[in-house]
């Protein structure tokens, strides 16, 4: 009787055991395969229509903001800047931040261009048509809003507080939100190199 | 994302097999009240078609961006899909009519899947008491795991899945509570009794679920701040309201539910009082 659940106990703990000794474990959350490849048309910092080809081969960031943004753009841009740090310059030149503004009534490109300049040579700033920008993020499952604008004319805007990760070949592999630090930030992101 | 004019009413993310089974079910509910034509119908029709209505309205309008990208719009939105437009489905006790406005080889259809034992017994399994009251409860905890909430606002297929099993474990939940026949008339007609019982030990748990979310001092689920909101709205406040739907109209339902039921067994009672051939099974409640 002491012993009729043995084999039981002994499949449970090789479930156990397999479902411990997986892949190496990940800060962000893994999105490949729930995400679509990276695609876009929009806007960049010199005025001209970009395609997510332009940077192929390289492993890209995307984040959603405005460069009137109080406090998640700078805060991630600037942990995305220190994560970055983190890689030697020749592996550093492997990736690149795209910084999308969804405010593209504020953010002309002339903006983004001195704004992104304060976050690295990496960080490339885009934006678009209201259409442009609808169709980026419906595809990414984000979204974006305005609120009331005040007496001096400045209004929020709502916007997704994640950093959606795109390998070399512009698969989605992985998703940072707010919590993440720079040092697993950038624990992931050689994961990808 | 402002909507402009008609775009209101169109779908956010179209699921046409799901819009296909809604127009067919309209279909068929109003060709058998057309073919009936009995003025009792209509309080029963009112209620079909507001829970279906619904039940469309907050999964294939607008409604379901702001479902997306707002936590407490969210919320509202499976309050309809799990409790408000099922429980008034099942209150509408449709049986008859969708059955005398279904084309004969959709009710031979319905025949054989309902003969098959796999269908069967899987039914009468899901609406075993213990079981449907579990799963009803268990449904809404599942979703509400950060974790697993997380992967089902991000992932479309995850999403739908979600949505769609809340729907169906609402309508059997509650056609399991408002079936109208004697308790015993099937394997799966229980006692008046047996069911408020049900009905009451879902309340607290999800009393517990809503006021834990409302209660909380930080933001549980962080899905809405990564994928942004409809809206600029404090992520607290979108989560404070969500929570308190979560807590005081849902658990509402089990008290108009119960007063629905107690009208069944007065009902039950009085037909079996006057020896009415509908109620001639012993009333156990």
């Amino acid at each position: 009787m002491k012993y009729q659940h043995g084999p039981l106990a002994a499949l449970f703990c090789a479930l156990v055991l397999a479902a411990c000794s997986g892949p190496a474990e990940l800060n962000g959350h893994d999105i490949t395969g729930v995400m679509p490849a990276l695609q876009y048309e929009l806007i960049n910092e010199q005025d001209r229509t970009v395609e997510a080809g332009a940077h192929a081969g390289t492993i890209r960031l995307m984040f959603f903001g405005y460069t009137h943004c109080p406090d998640i753009c700078p805060i991630t841009l600037g942990r995305i800047k220190a994560a970055l740090s983190a890689f030697p310059p020749e592996e550093r030149s492997a990736f690149r931040v795209l910084f999308v503004s969804v405010d593209p009534q504020r953010d002309t490109p002339e903006r983004l261009r001195e704004y992104t300049a304060y976050f690295g040579e990496q960080v490339i700033g885009m934006t678009g048509s209201q259409a442009q920008l609808q169709a980026l993020s419906r595809r990414y499952r984000v979204t974006y809003g305005y609120g009331e604008k005040n007496e001096s004319g400045f209004y929020e805007v709502s916007h997704s507080g994640g950093v959606f990760v795109f390998d070399r070949e512009g698969r989605a592999r992985l998703l940072f939100n707010q919590s993440i630090g720079p040092q697993a930030m950038a624990h992931d992101l050689r994961t990808l190199l | 994302m402002k909507p402009t004019g008609l775009e209101v009413l169109l779908p956010w993310e179209p699921l046409w097999p799901l819009i296909a089974v809604f127009a067919g079910v309209l279909l068929v509910y109003l060709r058998g009240l057309w073919r009936r034509r009995r003025p009792g119908d209509l309080p029963g029709a009112a209620a079909f078609l507001t829970g279906l209505a619904g039940m469309y309205v907050v999964m294939q309008t607008r409604f379901d961006y702001y479902a997306q990208y707002m936590f407490f719009v969210h919320r509202f939105q499976h309050l309809v899909l799990h409790h408000a437009g099922p429980f008034l489905v099942a209150l509408s006790m449709p049986s008859a009519v969708l059955a005398a406005g279904a084309p004969n080889a959709l009710k031979k259809v319905c025949r054989r899947v309902a003969a098959l034992a796999v269908f069967r017994w899987g039914y009468r399994l899901l609406q075993q008491p213990v079981i449907a009251g579990l799963l009803f409860v268990g449904l809404i905890y599942f979703w509400l795991l950060p974790a697993v909430h997380f992967d089902a606002m991000l992932s479309a297929r995850n999403y739908w899945i979600m949505n769609l099993s809340m729907a169906a474990d609402g309508l059997l939940f509650w056609w399991f509570m408002f079936d109208p026949r004697p308790p015993g008339a099937t394997p799966v007609t229980r006692s008046v009794g047996l069911r408020i019982l049900v009905l009451w030990a879902v309340m607290p748990p999800q009393i517990a679920l809503g006021a834990w979310i409302a209660l909380s001092d930080e933001v549980i689920f962080d899905v809405y701040a990564v994928c942004g909101r409809a809206w600029p709205l404090s992520p607290i406040v979108d989560q404070q309201i969500g929570g308190l739907i979560t807590w005081i109209p849902a658990a509402m339902m089990s008290v108009l539910a119960t007063l629905v039921l107690l009208r069944l067994y007065f009902r039950q009672a009085r037909g079996q009082a006057s020896g009415s051939p509908r109620t001639t099974t012993k009333v156990t409640g």
